[in-house]
Order: C-alpha cells, then sequence, then structure tokens
C-alpha cells in the first residue's frame, strides 16, 4: 500500500462533495484512462462564490482525496480566491502525498480551474489569476496517481 | 467499517505475489542457520554436512520438474533464474546467431533481459497473444530464422491464470533446432509440471511461489546445453552460478518442493474448487465484471478479473481494511505507474485494465474465506462506481 497520511485515507475513505450538479454552472473534466485517473468537477456560482462544487473521480485513493480535498477547500471561496488553490496547498492540507502520487494534487487544482474557465466562458466575464487554457498535452507519456 | 476497527477475518490471497513459508519448510530450514553453518565448498565435516543437505534439497527440487539433479541451478530468486536463461542461454550460442523470441506477456525478469539483449546488439522478436492471453505455436514456429537461437514463452502467466501449449510451442521450436526456456515460476508446485514431458531446454522455478522462502529459486538446464553465467567467481553450481550458496533458502525450497510433489493433486483439486467459485461468484454479484486469461487453460491458484468503471489502487485500499489482500495490474498501483502489459497485450482497453484484481489463493484457504470475499468485494465496487465518471457516463447513456 502506499504511505498514505491519516488525512488522505479520511477522505479516500470518506469523500466530501462526490457526485454530480445538473445544472452546474461550469464543468471540468482532466485526465484520460490510458494515464489512469479522470477527474469532473461541477460547480455552482453565486454572487461570485462557488455556492457548491461536487465531483466524480475515476482514480486511486490519492485522486480521490486530491478531489475531496479540493472541492472542501473551493467551497465558498469567491472565485478569485479559488482559483489561487494550487496543487501544493492541497497537498499541504492532505498532510503530504506520497512522492510517486505528487502528480494527484495536480489533476484536483486543474480540475476546478477548468470548471471555473468554464463558468468564467459561459458568462463572458474575465476572473483575475485565472490562468489561459494550461495546454496540458496529456499523450503517452502520462504522471500518473 | 471504521478506520482503527480490526477486519471481521484476515485473508491473505496474494499468493501470486508470494506464499507464506510451510511449518515444516521452515522446521527444515532452521538447523542451516545456527548448527549446520558450514560452507558448502569446505573439506571439512562442518562442508560436508552442508554439501549433502544442497545436494539432497537438489534431488527434491529435480524430482519436482522431472529433471536431473546435476541439472539443477540454484539461484536467488525467479528473476535471477530467467535472467540467467535468458543472458547466458543466448550469448552461449551467439556464434550461431542473434536472435531471440519472446511472448509480449513474459514477466519483466524475461522482457527485460531481452531488451538488455537488444542493448548488446541482439534482435528481439515479442509474439503476440490472443484475447485470452494464449501464444499461439504457429505463431512463434513463423518467427524463426536461421538467426534464432532462443525461443523463451513462460508456462503459466501470474496474473491471468493462462496456461500455455508448452508442449506444443517447443516441438515446434526444437523441430526447428533452436533451444526453448521456459518460465515455470506461476505454475510449479501448483501444477504438474515435467521438463521431458514438456520438451524444454531449460526452466526456470521460484521456491517462494510454492510455499518456500523468498530468495530461493533455481533454472533447470539440460545437460549439454551452453550457458554463460551471469558472474564470475567460484566452483559453486558447477561455476554456472558462483557465490556462496543460500544453504537455507535452498534447504527450504527442497522440502517445498517435497512437500508439492506429495500434495499436487489434493492442492490443485481444493484450490480449482475455490477458484470457479471465486470466478462464477463475483460476476453473479456485480455487474461489468470481466473475467481475464482463459476460462479452462488456468491456474488453479488463479483468479483475475477487470471490473468496469474503477480503477484498482482503490478496490486495493478498501479490501486491506476488510483484512483482504489481493493485486492490481492498474497503472496506479504499479510502481512504474503503467497498465499491466499482459493485460494491454490482450487487447483490453486501458480503462478496463485500471480496473484490474487479481486473486491468488492459497492452499489453505477455505470456502468461507471466499464468502467473505464475495460478501465484502461487492459494497466497494458500488461504493467506488457511486464516485466514477465513466461509471456515471455510461449509466446516463444506459438511459
Amino acid at each position: 500500500m502506499p504511505a498514505y497520511s491519516d488525512k488522505v485515507m479520511d477522505h479516500f475513505m470518506n469523500p466530501r462533495n462526490v457526485g454530480e450538479i445538473k445544472d452546474a454552472d461550469g464543468v471540468g473534466e482532466v485526465g484520460n484512462p490510458v494515464c489512469g485517473d479522470m477527474m469532473t468537477f461541477y460547480i455552482k456560482v453565486k454572487d461570485n462564490r462557488l455556492e457548491d462544487v461536487k465531483f466524480q473521480t475515476f482514480g486511486c485513493g490519492a485522486a480521490v482525496a486530491v478531489s475531496s480535498m479540493t472541492s472542501e477547500m473551493a467551497k465558498g471561496k469567491t472565485l478569485e480566491e479559488a482559483v489561487k488553490i494550487t496543487p501544493a496547498l492541497v497537498a499541504k492540507e492532505l498532510e503530504g502525498l506520497p512522492k510517486n502520487k505528487f502528480h494527484c494534487s495536480n489533476l484536483g487544482a486543474q480540475a476546478l480551474q477548468e470548471a471555473i474557465r468554464d463558468y468564467a466562458k459561459k458568462k463572458g466575464v474575465k476572473i483575475e489569476g485565472l490562468q489561459e487554457k494550461g495546454g496540458e498535452d496529456e499523450g503517452e507519456e502520462c504522471e500518473v496517481c | 467499517m471504521g478506520n482503527d476497527e480490526k477486519p471481521e477475518r484476515k485473508v491473505y490471497l496474494d499468493n501470486m505475489a508470494t506464499t507464506p513459508v510451510l511449518p515444516d519448510v521452515l522446521e527444515a530450514m532452521l538447523p542451516y542457520f545456527r548448527q549446520v553453518y558450514g560452507n558448502p565448498q569446505s573439506i571439512h565435516s562442518w562442508g560436508d554436512e552442508a554439501r549433502e543437505a544442497i545436494e539432497k534439497a537438489r534431488e527434491q527440487v529435480a524430482a519436482l520438474i522431472g529433471g536431473e539433479a546435476e541439472e539443477i541451478i540454484f539461484t536467488s530468486s525467479g528473476t535471477e533464474a530467467n535472467n540467467l536463461a535468458i543472458k547466458g542461454l543466448a550469448q552461449g550460442q551467439i556464434t550461431k546467431g542473434k536472435h531471440v523470441i519472446i511472448s509480449a506477456i513474459e514477466h519483466f525478469s524475461v522482457l527485460h533481459a531481452a531488451r538488455t539483449l537488444e542493448k548488446a546488439g541482439f534482435e528481439v522478436t515479442e509474439v503476440p497473444v490472443d484475447k485470452y492471453g494464449m501464444v499461439d505455436p504457429d505463431e512463434v514456429a513463423s518467427n524463426i530464422k536461421k538467426e534464432t537461437v532462443l525461443v523463451s514463452v513462460m508456462h503459466a502467466n501470474g496474473e491471468v491464470g493462462t496456461i500455455e501449449p508448452i508442449a506444443d510451442i517447443a516441438r515446434k521450436v526444437k523441430e526447428a533446432g533452436v533451444l526453448f526456456h521456459t518460465d515455470a515460476v506461476a505454475s510449479t508446485g501448483t501444477i504438474p509440471v515435467d521438463v521431458n514431458k514438456l520438451g524444454v531446454d531449460a526452466l526456470s522455478l521460484a521456491g517462494n511461489e510454492f510455499y518456500g522462502p523468498k530468495g530461493s529459486g533455481a533454472l533447470w538446464v539440460r545437460k549439454r546445453v551452453r550457458l554463460i553465467p551471469l558472474m564470475d567467481g567460484g566452483v559453486q553450481e558447477g561455476g554456472r552460478r558462483p557465490g556462496t550458496e543460500n544453504v537455507p533458502a535452498i534447504i527450504g525450497m527442497g522440502k517445498a518442493a517435497e512437500l508439492a510433489v506429495q500434495d499436487m493433486t489434493a492442492r490443485n483439486q481444493r484450490l480449482s474448487k475455490l477458484r470457479d467459485k471465486l470466478i462464477k461468484g463475483l460476476p453473479a454479484a456485480v455487474e461489468h465484471v470481466l473475467v481475464t486469461g482463459h476460462p479452462t487453460q488456468r491456474l488453479p491458484q488463479n483468479a483475475s478479473f477487470c471490473i468496469e468503471f474503477i480503477e484498482g489502487e482503490g478496490m486495493l485500499l478498501w479490501l486491506d481494511r476488510e483484512g483482504i489482500a489481493v493485486s492490481s495490474g492498474s497503472a496506479c498501483t504499479s510502481k512504474a505507474l503503467k497498465a499491466s502489459h499482459v493485460l494491454i497485450a490482450m487487447g483490453l482497453p486501458h480503462e478496463i485494465a485500471q480496473g484490474s484484481l487479481l486473486f491468488g489463493l492459497g492452499i489453505d484457504h477455505t470456502e468461507a474465506d471466499v464468502d467473505y470475499v464475495l460478501n465484502k468485494l461487492p459494497p466497494i465496487i458500488s461504493r467506488l462506481r457511486q464516485m466514477s465518471p465513466l461509471y456515471a457516463k455510461f449509466m446516463k447513456e444506459k438511459r
């Protein structure tokens, strides 16, 4: 078994905010099955705040825990605050990730950003700190969770 | 269940990774640490006693595979035996040519040894397998050419349990006058293995796959076949594997071989019954579960599946909490972060291969152990599916 922290195990076994938001304001999908991890984030925005965040994840324990933690960190934040959630912050909140699972923390933040980008595009709004399309090129060479 | 609760039962179902050491095996080994500790090469009674013991073990191991004692080379593992076979046999024939044939589903110790040969100027052909992981003997034969010096196809695949038609392959390879090696690490000790009936020139085995200790392995090489050693050193194992013999491990492997010969039929019957219960039971309890490997030509201890829409590591973590140990060929569970090359070679799409789950049954298991798994696994699968985007997509499309 990978050496997961208690926090990771807790978020893996009792993930927060699992599911789909049917009338989501933004949806972000990252990963692919070749690499072994796929995440979909759904956001509901009200008054520029993330009123609700939900996710679906296909992947390892770390991928599930990262999704869960990212959703928890994002919920209630303004969009400007939410785009500042970095992989390193997620990993820190999870009390660390095993070395070869560190990449999982990228996926959570990426999926959230994608969902916010989707929202911004639909609404035609600009969000400070939101990067242009991250252009992650997922070929055969993947960093896997 | 909560994080700190003790599981109701402990079921170790990872016997393809390694088996535990049987009590009789341990008993046989113990004197060789503190009492009979001489170097088998030494010319005194301490050495004599150790030497006689390893020669007895050599006979026990030879009896398990139908070979002769003097054809056994003890190694440190199945991996070493495979390396010695691939590199040592190919290099031993180098004057005849530099082409080697292996199958696409070999263990890494064969696959990577062949890649090392490639770097040294050999040409390597990988023959494909069908959807059951079966190698076609004609496919092997059609790849043999003038320069071919070695063919290696595993006796059985540990990941999916498929037993290869080794006797047929060996016959065709021998007709072409080429050496044939088989990696029998996954099969030896569980199903009958006879080097003469199989018609092979070399065969690898590992003690820890049949209730012997880790650190024990052997390569059987037919008499008069030229083999270049991997290491240089002294005269141990006829100079083909120098280095002071790991006496306790060798004794343990010998005892384990003796017990395997004695109990082969009983083990086989018991394991097959439990395997069939698991192979029938899981797809009956859960939808969208594929059995991987061959339906009938299959190791009695192996039950392997792909659980659609979810990934293996999540299942392993949950099962471990329930006291159940299994393996997976998913990318996330591998240190190399790649889905099993065996499942991919069998033509399974990556997203299916990620849901791989491998059960290696043991000789002490009972029906109650299998029932426990069949009881604990379905809710884990359904829990993980509830959070899977692939499952959500599938259900939507279904509607």
